[in-house]
């Protein structure tokens, strides 16, 4: 007979265990995503990822995740205003998506918990490879969300903007959204709110053949939020995405981004700003498929680290076999601004094809003496100089993006940032 | 203005002793050049007035309008009046250069207890400085000294003295680098600030800078001390003749 020895459950699986339970009955979804629900609390089940689970290493989620809040369905919030000024706002409000959508040429969006039931969604919610705790979490409990649907040529002179503000107990959130060939969109991911909140969210974004988006993530979630997250992408044929995640709060997140170029010519960019302070944890964790001969990544990640935050860049990239003439660069940069705060990196090459440039690099740093003399030499007190140079770090990478509305909207949340923590 | 008594100091990281005994007296609206070889302290000297870390004075003082300001910090000493034009400008990226321009601007105003220059008033003043030197605001757009040439480095030092208007100015190798035309175009823009309130430090290997900034006294540093001093014709003496003359006279 075969002795197996599970190890006690944590207040936090046996709460997310019971949650299941009760809230199983409000859950929307079709027999085929219910029956994905089933295998996701079956995971659950089974653990929390430990440090011992290598994706997992530098964030042992069964000891970090040490309490799940309740649900609270009666939590109040509202929309915010999107950052970039006219932009489309569909937001999530406590879990809930809005009946009342603004119209915007080319653009059909659909709630979520309509789509759970027609049919169609339950192939997305499948688990992203054997340790997917946050796509697991999420299939399990989503319950809202949106659709949209951009036609193929559609070009968006404004931005969408996707809220999903929390407030407070337990939110689980998917936003799908779907982007036809040729068309350009910019799409702005909000995740913020005001409580102690437990938040799942999963993105998932198709481009169709040649189309172009810019996907902005800003986290800012208060110090006391649990922040899980996923952003998974397929990039087809000639399409070009750049993704630009901003974390500025949270207690716990982690932040997933799993993206496949799927045709030749697809083009990926992720630029990356971690703003940590506090005693928190934050954890960027990439996986990316190059699938298909002829395709370029970069990315390019940079962390400022305050108190007695930790963080993580996790960096795979596997070029397939058939993945000739790949082209993929790599860069993590760290300002180091406390003797207590930490980061780490790791790369992770994976290369089955024997045609491709590849390369990555990590730094840690701290203020390079030389320019703050300078800016002192001219007459800029050492506060402020070191908050220039401390801006100026993670604004280069901000100014990469060459859409001026973008680029001031970010440093805005930027500034936001070094006002309470500089 | 400037007095620098018995000045002796060392680089923190390994003690060597680079100012060796210096003095020097340089009185308000004095243009006074400082001259030598290589490696005879006249960047350090540059770095020690600016208030640079990397440098500890063991013995003397140096007296700015009266008082001394080993004391102080960088930002202190710059907001007091004291400018230093740097031989090798640092390259910010991410700071842009206007932006630097009006931070530095209004510092200065702050710590002289004045208010912040409205937008208009600080756009105003920046094309009037850049269009006096022949630079193109489109450079100004660009983060900080980023991609600059050599020429455009010195140019953005001169244009940022004129914005601050210090009352010591101190000149580090601004020759260096420049070509006749653009050398022309700094000298004159140094020259346009000359005035009976102010002093400039102009440190240079060549006499040719001299010809356009005429000093009204010449200075020899060698090994760490000034070794002769005279007025404009030393320069050219040492120009004709070399530093080894001078050298072996003051041995």
């Amino acid at each position: 007979m075969n002795m197996h020895t599970q190890p006690q459950r944590t207040s936090a699986e046996t709460a997310l265990i019971d949650a299941f339970g009760d809230r199983l009955s409000l859950l929307p979804g079709d027999g085929a995503v219910m029956l994905k629900r089933d295998d996701a609390i079956e995971a659950i089940k089974h653990g929390l990822p430990t440090r011992r689970i290598e994706s997992w290493h530098y964030t042992d989620l069964r000891r970090l995740l040490n309490a799940v809040p309740d649900f609270d369905p009666a939590a109040m919030t509202k929309a915010v205003a999107p950052i970039v000024e006219g932009s489309a706002v569909l937001a999530v409000l406590n879990g809930k998506s809005d009946a009342k959508t603004p119209a915007v040429e080319g653009v059909t969006v659909q709630r979520l918990s309509e789509k759970l039931t027609d049919g169609s969604a339950a192939p997305g919610l499948d688990p992203y490879g054997s340790d997917d705790a946050i796509g697991a979490l999420n299939t399990a409990f989503v319950a809202d969300g949106y659709f949209v649907d951009i036609a193929d040529g559609a070009e968006l002179e404004k931005p969408i903007e996707l809220q999903n503000l929390q407030a407070g107990g337990q939110t689980h959130v998917r936003l799908m959204v779907r982007v036809g060939a040729g068309a350009k969109a910019v799409i702005v991911e909000r995740q913020a709110g005001e409580g102690a909140a437990l938040v799942s969210s999963v993105s998932q974004l198709v481009l169709g053949e040649g189309a172009e988006v810019t996907w902005l993530i800003v986290q800012e979630q208060p110090e006391t939020a649990t922040h899980l997250a996923q952003f998974k992408a397929h990039i087809g044929k000639n399409a070009k995405l750049t993704l630009f995640v901003m974390n500025a709060g949270g207690r716990l997140v982690r932040q997933e981004v799993m993206v496949r170029t799927t045709g030749e010519g697809a083009d990926f960019k992720l630029r990356g700003i971690n703003l940590l302070a506090g005693d928190t944890h934050t954890d960027v964790t990439m996986v990316l498929d190059h699938a298909v001969p002829h395709t370029a990544s970069t990315e390019v990640i940079r962390n400022v680290v305050t108190g007695k935050a930790r963080g993580v860049f996790q960096g795979r990239i596997n070029v397939h076999q058939y993945a000739q003439k790949t082209n993929a660069k790599m860069a993590c940069n760290t300002l180091l601004l406390s003797d207590d705060g930490e980061f780490s990196t790791k790369p992770e090459l994976e290369i089955f094809a024997d045609d491709v440039v590849c390369g990555h690099g990590a730094t840690v740093t701290e203020i390079d003496h030389d320019h703050l003399f300078y800016l002192m030499a001219r007459g800029v007190d050492e506060k402020t100089a070191r908050g220039l140079l401390v801006k100026a770090f993670v604004a280069e990478v901000i100014e990469e993006l060459d859409d001026e509305t973008i680029v001031d909207a970010l440093e805005a949340k930027l500034d936001d940032w070094f006002v309470t923590h500089g | 203005m400037l007095e620098i008594r018995n000045l002796h100091a060392r680089i923190v990281d390994d003690g060597t002793e680079i100012i060796r005994g210096l003095n020097l007296t340089v009185k308000a609206g004095e243009v006074a050049a400082i001259m030598g070889p290589n490696g005879s302290g006249k960047s350090t000297l540059s770095y020690i007035l600016a208030g640079r870390e990397d440098y500890e004075v063991t013995e003397g003082d140096i007296l700015y309008n009266g008082q001394s300001i080993l004391e102080m910090d960088p930002a202190e000493r710059a907001t007091s009046g004291i400018f230093l034009a740097f031989q090798y400008p640092m390259e910010i990226p991410g700071v842009a250069t206007m932006e630097f321009l009006k931070v530095a601007m209004n510092e200065q105003r702050k710590a002289r207890g004045e208010e912040p220059l409205k937008i208009p008033e600080f756009l105003k003043r920046v094309k009037e400085a850049a269009a006096s030197l022949s630079m193109d605001m489109a450079m100004l757009k660009r983060p900080l000294n980023v991609g600059f040439s050599g020429g455009e480095k010195k140019r953005a030092e001169i244009l940022q003295m004129k914005l601050l208007e210090p009352k010591l100015c101190v000149l580090d190798e601004t020759d260096s680098g420049l070509d006749i035309d653009a050398l022309k175009i700094v000298s004159d823009g140094v020259n346009a600030l000359r005035a009976p309130d102010r002093a400039f430090l102009v440190i240079t290997h060549y006499q040719r800078l001299l010809e356009h900034i005429v000093p009204d006294s010449v200075h020899v540093l060698y090994r760490g001390q000034v070794i002769k001093s005279g007025d404009k014709s030393l320069a050219l003496d040492l120009e004709a003749n070399g530093y080894a003359g001078v050298i072996g006279e003051a041995a």
